[in-house]
């Protein structure tokens, strides 16, 4: 199934006969020649039409939607998030301006639609076009649209370019976002990304302001000589969180002294090494 | 005891007041749509102003765990420049079945103008199509004629009384407004208009049927905390408990709840979502414990400064 099917499959099984027939009403007029009205009145109307019940959705549908397209994690959408992004699949098909309708759409959202919108990032056609709208996201001061394109979403991981890739990741983190719900992480932290949050860490520090223990995440993998001396500070003066975020930055480290380092900590390693702590385990919940 | 203000600007307040706001009590805000002190001078600033007042302050607010809904209309000064405002009632669909919209407004008569009265009209016309509600301002220059004028309009248009908002009321339109079956809002400005001691006496004169009070603080000299000291002085005055919960939250509530777009479970009890989405643990719930049994401190201005 596509993803547009699976949303739609949802929703039906989910709500009650007439609102299920309103979305059907809806997706067949903007599935034909639709007009730029049909849909932002469709699109204004869901949250008053569709409530805003979460999805439920079972591991299987889980799975089906990784299936219909890669990465994709729909856990804890609403269904007004839902019924959102089914309309804008359903009339893209239909349109050539799909991109100027979903810009002008975001220009007059309210917040509950910006989410949805961000949130349908990675399902939309030709990907590559909405790199400066998911850009725009991230601009966002809005923790909740900021975190509709950063968390459990694959476009980020996918489309965007490296500067604005440790930009999402350093404002997660500036603005108290949890960094684990980023998907591609680890395969996208580079050294500029580690230079930038070494310095952040700096700067907190500096100010005697506390740092996420997330941050060390993409420090490890690239880490130079300055970049390890943050993390021995870390192993020899942090919480335990963050000495364990410590030790698991550098077991994520090539070099040698690294693993010196770390070797140093012998209960930690232990710890970090067997998997009894992972980055998961140290995240902030949320 | 909670409180709604039904009427209040918010974009031009700032988190000094929503701080204060939500340590006295208030658990929603209403902000008609208005205009910004000068002119605007093409649609787009209408369409950015409108587009804040539904993305960017709805999500300000939750900050401080204040639930904002807001009014949507072309106010009546700015109906004075046709040209202008005739594009401007071309993208208020854009806007009207949006999440939170709970009125057409705040719509009405300024100079009572022809044009006023043009777009007064198609925004009458506007609500019956989308099946809303309408909150009328009424004019600060004869206001008596122009409240008079403003409910024959909307009665002429066959829109009911019951789902008409008149606001900004004294003490010699209230009653018109009440016989007619309007709800009558008073707006408690400390200087102009109603005053809180104005405002006992008309609670011990009319009880509190059908009437409810808002703060209107914009960028102009107001008091964000209007609605809770207004409480207060009704309480100390004698005023019966019930009927100050109805005309400082109650009323409210059943007049905009006729929208099906604000519901006390809203800030009570919210859907997941928005806890996960909008309401952000730490700051947010826990300062909206309901306060049953007195009413919670007006605090001063708070002097606390953080570097970011």
């Amino acid at each position: 199934m596509t993803p547009a099917e699976l949303l739609h499959h949802w929703l039906q099984r989910q709500l009650p006969a007439p609102t299920a027939q309103w979305i059907d009403a809806q997706c067949a007029v903007l599935s034909s020649n639709p007009r730029e009205r049909e849909l932002y009145m469709a699109i204004s109307l869901v949250s008053r039409k569709l409530g805003k019940d979460d999805v439920r959705l079972d591991p299987s549908d889980l799975e089906n939607a990784r299936a219909a397209r890669k990465d994709w994690d729909p856990l804890g959408w609403s269904v007004d998030q839902a019924g959102r992004i089914l309309f804008l699949l359903a009339s893209s098909a239909a349109t050539d301006k799909f991109k100027g309708w979903l810009d002008q759409l975001c220009q007059t959202a309210d917040v509950g639609e910006l989410v949805a919108f961000y949130r349908g990032l990675p399902l939309y056609p030709d990907a590559p076009l909405h790199q400066l709208r998911a850009a725009e996201g991230v601009r966002s001061n809005m923790k909740a649209v900021f975190e509709a394109v950063a968390h459990r979403n694959p476009y980020p991981r996918e489309q965007l370019p490296e500067g604005a890739w440790n930009q999402m990741v350093l404002k997660a983190l500036f603005v108290g976002s949890a960094l684990h719900p980023i998907q591609g992480l680890d395969e996208r932290s580079n050294p500029t990304l580690m230079r930038m949050l070494c310095d952040y860490a700096h700067e907190r520090w500096a100010a005697t302001r506390p740092v996420s223990p997330e941050l060390w995440r993409c420090v490890g993998r690239h880490a130079d000589q300055a970049a390890l001396a943050d993390l021995q500070r870390v192993l020899d003066t942090g919480t335990m969180p963050e000495r364990q975020a410590a030790a698991l930055a550098l077991i994520d480290c090539p070099d040698p002294a690294a693993r010196k380092l770390l070797s140093r900590v012998p209960e930690l390693e232990r710890a970090v090494t067997g998997r009894a702590v992972t980055w998961e385990s140290i995240a902030p919940p949320g | 005891m909670r409180f709604i203000d039904p009427h209040i600007h918010m974009t031009a307040r700032t988190t000094d007041d929503y701080e204060r706001m939500a340590a006295a009590g208030v658990v929603a805000v209403i902000e008609p749509a208005f205009w910004l002190g000068q002119p605007r001078t093409s649609v787009g600033t209408f369409v950015d102003y409108l587009s804040t007042i539904v993305g960017w302050e709805r999500f300000r607010a939750a900050q401080f765990g204040i639930r904002h809904y807001c009014a949507i209309g072309l106010n009546s000064k700015e109906a004075n420049n046709e040209a202008l405002a005739e594009q401007v009632l071309d993208v208020l669909p854009r806007y009207l079945p949006k999440e939170g919209v709970v009125a057409v407004g705040e719509i009405g008569y300024d100079d009572q103008t022809d044009a006023e009265d043009r777009f007064y009209r198609a925004q009458l016309e506007l609500a019956k199509s989308f099946e809303m509600l309408v909150m009328v301002h009424t004019p600060h220059r004869d206001k008596k004629r122009g409240t008079t004028r403003s409910m024959d309009v909307a009665v002429e248009h066959g829109v009911d009384p019951g789902r008409v908002v008149i606001d900004h009321n004294n003490e010699e339109t209230v009653e018109e407004v009440l016989d007619r079956g309007f709800w009558a809002a008073f707006t408690i400005y400390p200087h102009t208009k109603m005053g809180n001691e104005r405002m006992v006496e008309i609670a011990r004169r009319y009880g509190s049927n059908q009437i409810f009070v808002d703060s209107s603080s914009d960028w102009g000299v107001s008091d964000p905390l209007a609605v809770p000291k207004t409480a207060k002085l009704m309480l100390e005055r004698g005023i019966p408990r019930a009927d100050v919960e109805a005309i400082c939250y109650g009323n409210a509530l059943k007049a905009y709840g006729q929208s099906g777009q604000i519901k006390e479970d809203d800030w009570l009890n919210p859907p997941a979502i928005d806890q996960r989405v909008l309401y952000e643990g730490n700051s947010v719930l826990r300062g909206q414990q309901p306060r049953i049994d007195d009413l919670p401190p007006i605090p001063a201005v708070k002097e606390e400064i953080v570097f970011k």
